[in-house]
């Protein structure tokens, strides 16, 4: 392990680089190889010209939606998942009843819901918001409830001994507590929605990187279709990164960094 | 804060009191018929073996138990729950992680059982942290302190709301031998300087001795009263009380008990296995 000190920007670029290169380096092998068919598999380069290619046309615009329905099914579902799971992980009584309904629930491929969904919410924009809502609102309240079980009465019991009342335990006790789950399940939420976006845009949708993906799919433009898994993994890691960042600060206090 | 000061009025005064606890088998007498009196500026301990139900005896003072039978009358009182009067220090510490030295400190000030102006906040923060060798660390987080630190800003969040009463529940019981010694002397001085009738629950006999006023010696479970021994020696007290021959006698007597309890305790576990 090489020490703290000798960690020098320049060091800790190369670092983070390096997996990507080799990425790359293998992605050029496999397809100078010759074990599969040129035409099944565009080069890094080919899919980065189309990339630059749809940058002036439609591309923004894909971009633009599909982060649109994952911060709108993300917001929804984590609003609810919240409260929920607050409830869930400190009644535990509760708990022992809906925890099967809950992983009921989380179990069903949002894939399977479509037609259902079509059948009540329609084919526009609320159909889509609906599925990512579903899936974030089912990964975050069981992340939610599980941390705010772990949380120790220890700290309730000593806020009582120095003369806390019921709202401030609930305020300056459980709250700040309850901070890092939070956290914590807003970031399983969004990983959860980038990964059901493409199913949720199976619904009729005209925009957005799902619906790039299908069409390319359609008239079998394989390069546009890496393009768009390629954007969607970027844009996934880079809300988590930024989330990352605010989490550090926000919970700097905690003993082990989220 | 001899025996002498038997004329001292009773502040926690332990009337006939059982508690029970549901179990699958059925109730479990926990605490057993057991009376005594705290004295106001006593230094009380109660020693037993682990798991006797000592620490369920604080519980009820600390407001968190009732008892099922008799009653614990607080300046004549029955007790209700907990209150900021009396300050508990739990063995695991409780400092609030999300707070610095000083937020923890300053929190039971925040409360509005006992809140106080910013000024006199900063004061007695300021002084709470002196007292416990914290200064240093006032913008820290807990992380960063070790766990004797932890355990002097546990007794100084305690400290800062000023309360009458101070109970702790094996307060001593995770830190290190040399670090332990060291709380017992800074707890000896800073009752010195601020008078509190404490409760202290301990498994150690040498830690009872070196702090208390007077020690109850429980017995294995349920917790009856075996004994309750008055220490002799006159506070302030320093290291060297350890090598008194009287200090020694006394604690080979209290040992002996304490050892006898012990064993009927693996007597019943025993005969809990067969």
């Amino acid at each position: 392990m090489p020490s703290r000190s000798d960690s020098s920007p320049w060091r800790t670029g190369a670092l983070v680089l390096a997996p990507w290169l080799a990425i790359l380096l293998l992605w050029y092998a496999v397809a100078y190889s010759g074990l599969v068919n040129p035409a099944l598999l565009p080069k890094p380069h080919q899919v980065f010209a189309r990339f630059r290619e749809l940058l002036a046309d439609r591309l923004p615009l894909d971009i633009w939606m599909s982060t649109q329905r994952v911060f709108m099914g993300v917001t929804l579902g984590i609003v609810l998942a919240v409260p929920v799971g607050f409830l869930l992980g400190w009644y535990q009584g509760v708990r022992t009843f809906i925890d099967p309904v809950i992983n009921f629930f989380r179990a069903l491929p949002p894939i399977a819901l479509i037609p259902l969904v079509i059948v009540y919410f329609g084919i526009g924009e609320v159909a889509k918001v609906v599925i990512l809502f579903y899936a974030s609102f089912f990964a975050g309240v069981i992340v939610m409830y599980e941390g705010i079980a772990q949380i120790s009465p220890l700290y309730v019991r000593v806020a009582r001994t120095l003369g806390a009342t019921d709202g401030e335990i609930f305020r300056k006790v459980i709250l700040p507590l309850t901070v890092p789950h939070m956290l914590t399940a807003l970031r399983v939420a969004l990983g959860v929605a980038w990964a059901t976006l493409v199913a949720s845009e199976l619904i009729a949708a005209q925009q957005g990187l799902g619906a790039l993906i299908q069409n390319a799919s359609s008239f079998f433009q394989l390069d546009i279709v890496y393009l768009g898994i390629i954007c969607i993994g970027f844009i996934a890691l880079a809300m988590d990164t930024a989330l990352r960042m605010v989490a550090r600060r926000l919970v700097s206090w905690q003993e082990r960094i989220a | 804060m001899t025996a002498g000061a038997a004329v001292q009025p009773a502040r926690i005064r332990f009337d006939r009191v059982s508690v029970d606890y549901a179990t699958a088998a059925g109730p479990l007498t926990v605490v057993d018929d057991v009376s005594f009196d705290i004295r106001n500026g006593e230094f009380v301990s109660v020693i037993g073996p682990s798991g006797c139900g000592k620490t369920t005896m604080m519980n009820i003072v600390a407001g968190f138990v009732k008892p099922d039978r008799g009653r614990v009358l607080l300046d004549g009182e029955p007790i209700a729950g907990p209150g900021p009067e009396r300050g508990v220090i739990f063995q695991e510490y409780g400092v609030f992680p999300w707070l610095t030295v000083e937020q923890n400190i300053a929190f039971g000030l925040t409360l509005a059982a006992n809140r106080a102006p910013q000024r006199e906040r900063r004061e007695v923060c300021e002084r709470c942290m002196a007292l416990m060798g914290l200064s240093d660390f006032a913008g820290a987080y807990p992380k960063t302190l070790s766990g004797g630190m932890r355990q002097r800003l546990a007794i100084a969040r305690a400290y800062a709301v000023k309360p009458q009463f101070l109970l702790m529940d094996e307060p001593f019981g995770a830190l290190d031998a040399q670090t332990r010694s060291n709380m017992q002397d800074l707890l000896l001085q800073v009752l010195a300087a601020e008078g509190k009738t404490v409760m202290l629950i301990t498994h150690s006999v040498e830690e009872a001795i070196y702090l208390s006023s007077r020690i109850v010696v429980a017995t294995a479970r349920p917790a009856r009263i075996r004994e309750i021994v008055d220490v002799p020696f006159a506070y302030p007290r320093d290291e060297a009380l350890h090598e008194r021959a009287d200090f020694g006698e006394l604690r080979s007597h209290i040992r002996d008990l304490v050892m006898q309890e012990y064993a009927a305790q693996q007597r019943q576990v025993a005969r809990n296995v067969n």
